[in-house]
């Protein structure tokens, strides 16, 4: 059996006399896919900073297995190695695009960068896996040359994910990648999304509060309620069977639809 | 190396009750100590009036209930292992390789087509994209889906022919064990004698089937043996 891809270690994080996030542990698979759900203030996107490296935490630590196969604690990572990981073994995409896209910058721009973060030289090579994303993305081509200022919302966030997926990272964090846009532009994102994981076998950790993303998705849940984990388990089992008293509220407040 | 003898599937003291926390707390047992072997090659039929806990007892086994106390033994890749202690990896990966479920409705996937719905499952158990479509081709020819149908989402269908989507995926995994709820519940009488050829075919080929048919006539026609939960519903025992 090979080791996890990533694993926290009682994480905690404090803002002042507030706790954020308290104690939280697990791992995390190559190709599993993790949703972390809770309402607004839960601590949940505490959780996913710290994860990714963004946020250090107060105690606990993250680690990670690197793609030479040696488990590394993030806090033991140089400033270079860890921008290195985000730009190619990491993927994040946040919910709001422009925090994600270089907005000035055109959409094969975007895709390209990544590349030439990491060394592609080769300008005919970039401009074709660009076009290649776009397509993947389902991004007419003939925009590639458009900056995403000029996109509706859902194009934005498409980009924002062939920008991340460019790579091939082993890991992709997602923070409410659906959140804000209308329900149809939703459902052929979240289709997308489905799509790319299980084709590139992405390990996924995803924030939402929408149980049907989380359903959609997930193999796992995860449910934060101030700060710490209240429940987890399968996610068909979380959602038919919630055994904690707010997951079972969280779970009935859903209108079916 | 496994004897004929031996089971698929054993399920021993099993129990389950839950507690709704939204009304007070209140506790609702619904499955006390049930106990059967399922074998391959056979098909077992959970019986006993409408809340007994047969469906409860489905959910247990494939995992979207919690198990309250007792073991779920199935056999998987050649070994018994214990479901209701099992962690959430090990339970994905007896979904993918052993053990299937067909469930009354279709969790419809929006934009997907019929062909790739039902492939998914062949995909998940490790065929080639090539050999998934040739799987799923095969089982909406059986389940006589028009052709016209298998580039389309589902979301649209009348509800016979989403249910022969969902059972054409359910039996796509090739899976050892299928648990089946209600299948034929939605399909008329031609349909419904596909779908029974096709549970025959399986065991013929050493497939076990766990599942619950409310008419009689199927039931009749489909069951090798009947397993009466009633025994093991603690309000049925209370009120005798």
């Amino acid at each position: 059996m090979t080791a996890p891809l990533l694993m926290a270690e009682g994480l905690t994080k404090r803002y002042g006399g507030i706790t954020a996030c308290a104690h939280v542990s697990f791992s995390l698979d190559e190709g599993e896919v993790l949703a972390i759900v809770g309402e607004s203030g839960s601590g949940k996107s505490t959780l996913l900073n710290m994860l990714a490296g963004k946020l250090a935490p107060n105690l606990g630590e993250v680690r990670y297995r690197m793609r030479d196969g040696i488990t590394r604690p993030l806090d033991g990572l140089s400033e270079a190695e860890r921008r290195l990981l985000m730009r190619t073994d990491w993927g994040f995409v946040h919910q709001d695009a422009t925090q994600g896209l270089r907005m000035n910058v055109s959409a094969g721009g975007n895709i390209g960068e990544r590349l030439m973060a990491v060394g592609g030289r080769n300008y005919g090579g970039i401009r074709r896996a660009a076009e290649d994303w776009l397509e993947r993305v389902e991004i007419d081509t003939a925009r590639m040359d458009h900056k995403p200022t000029t996109y509706s919302g859902g194009m934005r966030q498409r980009l924002q994910i062939a920008r991340n997926l460019v790579t091939s990272p082993r890991l992709v964090f997602m923070d409410e990648p659906t959140g804000g846009l209308d329900v149809s532009v939703q459902a052929r994102l979240l289709d997308l999304i489905r799509g790319l994981v299980a084709d590139m076998g992405l390990a996924v950790v995803l924030v939402t509060h929408d149980l049907a993303v989380a359903r959609l998705l997930s193999h796992r849940i995860l449910v934060m309620k101030h700060g710490h984990v209240i429940e987890t388990g399968l996610t068909d089992r979380v959602l038919d069977d919630p055994q904690a008293p707010y997951t079972q509220l969280l779970v009935s407040s859903v209108l079916a639809a | 190396m496994t004897s004929v003898a031996e089971p698929v599937l054993s399920v021993r003291g099993l129990a389950k009750g839950f507690t709704l926390h939204l009304h007070g707390g209140a506790r609702l047992p619904v499955v006390e100590n049930a106990a059967f072997d399922l074998f391959a090659g056979e098909c077992v039929v959970l019986g006993g009036p409408s809340g007994a806990g047969k469906s409860s007892i489905l959910k247990m086994i494939y995992g979207n209930y919690l198990t309250g106390s007792g073991e779920i033994r199935v056999r998987h890749d050649g070994m018994m292992l214990d479901l209701a202690s099992a962690d959430t990896r090990t339970i994905l990966a007896v979904r993918r390789r052993t053990m299937g479920y067909v469930s009354q409705f279709l969790r419809v996937i929006p934009r997907i087509a019929t062909l790739d719905i039902v492939a998914e499952p062949a995909l998940a158990a490790g065929l080639s994209a090539q050999d998934a479509r040739a799987r799923a081709t095969a089982l909406l020819t059986l389940l006589n889906l028009p052709e016209r149908l298998w580039t389309l989402p589902p979301a649209t269908f009348s509800g016979g022919e989403q249910q022969r989507v969902n059972i054409a995926r359910g039996f796509a995994g090739n899976h050892s064990l299928l648990i089946l709820d209600e299948p034929t519940a939605s399909l008329d009488s031609a349909n419904r004698d596909a779908v029974l050829a096709l549970i025959h075919a399986r065991k013929a080929d050493g497939a076990a089937f766990l599942g619950i048919f409310h008419d009689q006539e199927v039931r009749d026609r489909v069951a090798d043996r009947i397993v009466d939960v009633s025994a093991f519903a603690p309000c049925l025992k209370e009120a005798a």
